[in-house]
């Protein structure tokens, strides 16, 4: 008994110490090249592309840092913090107007009763999948005259028949009993939703806010066809022109592009635990 | 039950909704408008400038023409070599990264102190935006000898190996391609297999111990039922994202020196059409003939999951 129970323990310590190993080994490989852009960020160019000497920290300084503002601060090049005022102004835009729209018509669909909504609800559920790459180029036919501009960066996304469909689901598995009792109060439709629907439904604005936000931040392939100014470029796109300019200084390109992580990373990091259970949750709803 | 024409009174709008439905129409409205406007009416419009000659910035209006644009796409080469690539991006991907989500999402299942951190740290690529991905990637497949890819080979064969052109070489491109675009995505899928896989009753592996299955079998009859409609979700997703395949191909092409023809994928097809040559009716025709694909695949997997369900 004393001995099985000691060889157990022994071999579920082994266990635990092989996990690890296996684990640490993959994750190292897995992370190495967002450690090799973060220590290269803040090397000297001559120092980037040195083999694996790239992942050695020496000869660290905020030199790429320094030169990416100094290099994009005229009008000829561009403002550094013009461009992360547009990705900013556009992520935030979208994923704000988009919760309120999306949440707004996703629960008159599963919650009120008015003419034609079934059939509504089917073309919502038909331009499911539809995917943004199928309409951006006849888009930008539609749009041509807006071009170079915040709001045709923005007004193509606010309205998301995925988001529909995941607050739709959340709002039709919700017990009715309250809102019930809220409307026998005399709280009008729109009024349920804000103060009943609205509160219990933190885990899908979450998701859906994650979602959007880490798709727009992300964008390249609309701005691409429809920003040539550089007054209205988003990060990603100044991302691809300034690190396509020869011969590329790739210290500072580097330094962009952690640049253009950052706002995201720390987004992630502060609401980490919370950001994977809730993406997790959507999917296996979805 | 309340009434809607009393309360309306003379002056009655010719609303098709009473006043009790308002809100609902209200409500629902702008998101309707809007998907209506963005997504639905372009969709159409695709559908009918692909059947014109159509120029982007021309002041000539699209002429009619038929069919034309689909039997040149049809006859056109490099269409094919496009599609081809597509094919071979997606036949790869679909079931390399979710065995490998699969693989990655049972590690970090475990029961282990600090997993939550090797979770987030395979996640991490998700939230870097492809434009990011591709520079950090052209660095490591820089076929120069400082290049991390040529470093690694250069070590690992004691330096009998040269330096590869990995992007610029046909046979490594696609292939390159695959490769940072399964390490961008993985952790997805990671973690929607990893919640799927948290909705297993223990109970369920405990009944297998009992009768002594080992860890293979366990995981044949236990984990992999039990995963079902995770993984079907997941290769739906996996399979679509993979036919949507663009940034990461388009950037690398244009900037990055990756092998033009074999690794270009449909979209950049389209999106060439019209940014080189304003060619919209050509680039409106490879919009259909794109959905059209990713519509077959969204049918075909929605059927199977129908059968299955109903075995």
């Amino acid at each position: 008994m004393t001995t099985t129970r000691k060889r157990s323990l022994r071999t579920s310590r082994w266990r635990t110490a092989r996990s690890y190993v296996i684990l640490t080994v993959l994750a190292a490989v897995y992370v190495a090249p967002a450690y090799y852009l973060l220590v290269g960020s803040f090397k000297p160019t001559a120092d980037v592309l040195g083999g694996l000497r790239g992942f050695v920290p020496e000869n660290l300084s905020f030199d790429n840092y320094r030169s990416v503002f100094d290099s994009l601060a005229s009008d000829s090049t561009g403002y550094f913090w013009r461009f992360m005022a547009n990705s900013i102004v556009i992520s935030a835009a979208v994923v704000v107007v988009g919760l309120v729209i999306n949440s707004m018509a996703a629960y008159a669909f599963a919650r009120l009763s008015w003419r034609g909504r079934d059939k509504a609800f089917l073309i919502v559920v038909a331009l499911v999948i539809v995917p943004f790459e199928a309409v951006a180029i006849p888009l930008l036919f539609m749009l041509n005259d807006m071009r170079n501009s915040l709001l045709v960066q923005i007004l193509p996304f606010f309205a998301n028949a995925f988001s529909i469909y995941l607050f739709y689901t959340f709002f039709l598995g919700l017990s009715k009993d309250v809102e019930e009792a809220a409307r026998l109060d005399g709280l009008g439709s729109f009024g349920t939703f804000v103060r009943i629907a609205v509160p219990s439904a933190k885990p899908v604005f979450a998701t859906v806010a994650i979602l959007t936000f880490l798709t727009t931040w992300g964008q390249y392939l609309w701005p691409s066809l429809v920003v040539s100014d550089p007054t209205y470029r988003p990060l990603p796109l100044e991302l691809s022109v300034f690190s396509g300019q020869m011969p590329v200084d790739w210290g500072e390109v580097l330094a962009f592009g952690a640049l253009l992580v950052l706002p995201v990373l720390v987004f992630f990091v502060a609401f980490q635990r919370f950001f994977v259970q809730s993406l997790a949750s959507s999917a296996v709803k979805g | 039950m309340m009434s809607n024409s009393t309360l309306e009174g003379p002056k009655k709008r010719r609303l098709p909704w009473s006043k009790r439905e308002l809100p609902g129409v209200a409500m629902a409205a702008p998101g309707i408008v809007g998907l209506i406007v963005f997504v639905a009416a372009p969709f159409l419009v695709a559908v009918f400038l692909s059947f014109h000659n159509a120029q982007l910035n021309s002041p000539r209006s699209p002429n009619f023409i038929g069919i034309t644009q689909f039997t040149r796409l049809f006859d056109d080469a490099e269409f094919w070599r496009a599609l081809g690539n597509n094919v071979t991006f997606a036949a790869v991907v679909i079931p390399v990264q979710t065995a490998i989500a699969l693989g990655l999402a049972m590690l970090v299942n475990q029961r282990l102190k600090g997993i939550s951190i090797f979770r987030a740290l395979f996640f991490l690529p998700v939230i870097f935006p492809m434009a990011l991905v591709a520079v950090i990637w052209r660095l490591i497949l820089a076929r120069s000898e400082g290049g991390i890819l040529n470093s690694i080979v250069d070590v690992i064969t004691f330096g009998r190996v040269e330096a590869q052109d990995w992007l610029g070489n046909p046979t490594t491109a696609l292939p390159s391609i695959i490769l940072l675009s399964i390490w961008q995505g993985v952790g997805f899928q990671m973690i929607i297999l990893l919640a799927g896989l948290q909705e297993i009753p223990q109970e369920r592996y405990e009944a297998a111990q009992l009768d002594r299955a080992n860890r293979w079998q366990q995981f044949l009859y236990v984990t992999l039922p039990g995963l079902r409609n995770t993984l079907i979700f997941v290769v739906l997703l996996t399979s679509i994202l993979a036919f949507r395949v663009y940034d990461q191909v388009y950037i690398l092409i244009t900037s990055g020196g990756a092998n033009e023809a074999a690794t270009q994928t449909v979209l950049y097809q389209a999106t060439t059409s019209v940014f080189d040559q304003n060619n919209l009716g050509r680039a409106s025709a490879i919009t259909v003939v794109f959905f059209a694909i990713v519509l077959g695949i969204t049918i075909l997997q929605r059927r199977l999951i129908r059968q299955e369900s109903e075995a």
